[in-house]
């Protein structure tokens, strides 16, 4: 876990983030999604903000806690796992689809908005990183001379996170993988299960330095409770 | 699925995005289910300005659905109740719970099953 390279062969990184990802999410779907029900504040805001009528996606939706927070728009979310689209399928008026964030099934140059809330992190490559968020953009209506382009909402976990129970900081290692520990499934005094997920640790500047390189704009960013935050834009049609 | 949602819906492969046969992509053999919805006019009026008509009549089309009006129901149309309720029960309430989506370009399929679309690749077509 400390070695420099955590991904074992960078030719098989579909593989390795469906054993060390995707397949867990997968096995943990209900326990995570138990786990997880208030949007983050910033989140919040930037989907209570939207205009009613706005169209966007939520890439990687997880049990879709975001999916409650606006019921003016129509959000046609995302995940890469079909136990969790499952569960978030349940939102109205909003809709659920399964999906790989590196192939989105959405046109282009269409959408109001976009959240991508700790996804991009999943993902075991700087260019497959890159790579998503600029799949992400593709997909965001660009700037015309009456109306603001679409905006994308993006949320990594931060490497500075020395308060947090994990306490890693500056100069730690970014590749991870992180337990998830599942306690008491076959009975109340079984061994827990541990699961394992790998996690890329975004460190300060790391997050908007992957929008620009993705052709993006960044509007703003942040940092809330243990994570960096960016909202993305394209800057104009043409150069998608 | 709600038949709203295939109006943002194209193909998943990189390869097809240039191509305007990949989007709206076709539904074949599909079972739908109605589930019922609050009415909510306010936000039928919001979004339709964001909807493809074009893209929205040729799937209604194709599932069989009586022929949608040439026009896009603007301004004071958007005030009349009956096309309201009946754009509410087409968009919101008509779910595909079994079937497919067919790319009109490649012509991969993607699996619909208990009302949600799979969009995964398999790995040749990533």
């Amino acid at each position: 876990m400390t070695s420099k390279t955590i991904v074992p062969n960078q030719q098989d990184e579909d593989a390795y983030e469906e054993k060390n990802v995707h397949e867990v999410y997968q096995q943990i779907a209900h326990h995570f999604s138990s786990t997880r029900y208030k949007p983050w504040p910033i989140v919040k805001q930037f989907l209570t903000d939207l205009r009613p009528g706005s169209i966007g996606l939520d890439v990687g939706c997880g049990n879709g806690k975001n999916l409650g927070v606006n019921k003016d728009v129509f959000i046609v979310a995302s995940d890469r796992s079909v136990n969790l689209a499952r569960i978030a399928q349940a939102h109205q008026p909003h809709s659920t689809v399964v999906a790989d964030i590196l192939c989105l099934p959405h046109p282009d140059s269409v959408f109001d908005f976009a959240i991508s809330i700790a996804v991009i992190h999943h993902l075991s490559t700087p260019a497959r990183r890159v790579s998503a968020i600029r799949e992400i953009l593709r997909t965001l209506k660009p700037a015309s001379d009456t109306t603001p382009g679409g905006r994308a909402l993006i949320y990594v976990w931060a490497l500075e996170q020395k308060d947090s129970r994990r306490g890693w900081d500056k100069g730690d290692q970014q590749d991870r993988m992180v337990p998830w520990v599942m306690k008491g499934i076959a009975s109340a005094d079984s061994e827990p299960q541990v699961f394992h997920r790998y996690y890329h640790l975004y460190q300060a500047s790391e997050l908007e330095q992957d929008i620009v390189e993705a052709g993006g704009y960044v509007l703003d960013s942040g940092y809330e409770k243990d994570n960096w935050w960016a909202i993305a834009t394209r800057p104009d049609s043409k150069s998608m | 699925m709600k038949l709203l949602t295939a109006n943002f819906l194209a193909c998943a492969v990189k390869g097809c995005k240039a191509s305007a046969s990949s989007y709206p992509l076709h539904f074949k053999d599909a079972e739908l289910e109605l589930q019922e919805l609050d009415y909510q006019p306010v936000f039928l009026q919001n979004i339709m300005p964001r909807i493809d008509w074009e893209g929205l009549r040729m799937i209604a089309n194709e599932l069989g659905f009586p022929r949608l009006p040439d026009t896009k129901p603007e301004g004071d149309t958007l005030n009349d109740e009956t096309t309201l309720r009946d754009l509410h029960r087409l968009l919101l309430e008509t779910h595909v719970v079994e079937g497919k989506l067919c790319c009109g370009n490649c012509g991969h399929e993607y699996m619909i099953k208990e009302g949600i679309a799979n969009f995964l690749l398999p790995s040749h077509l990533v």
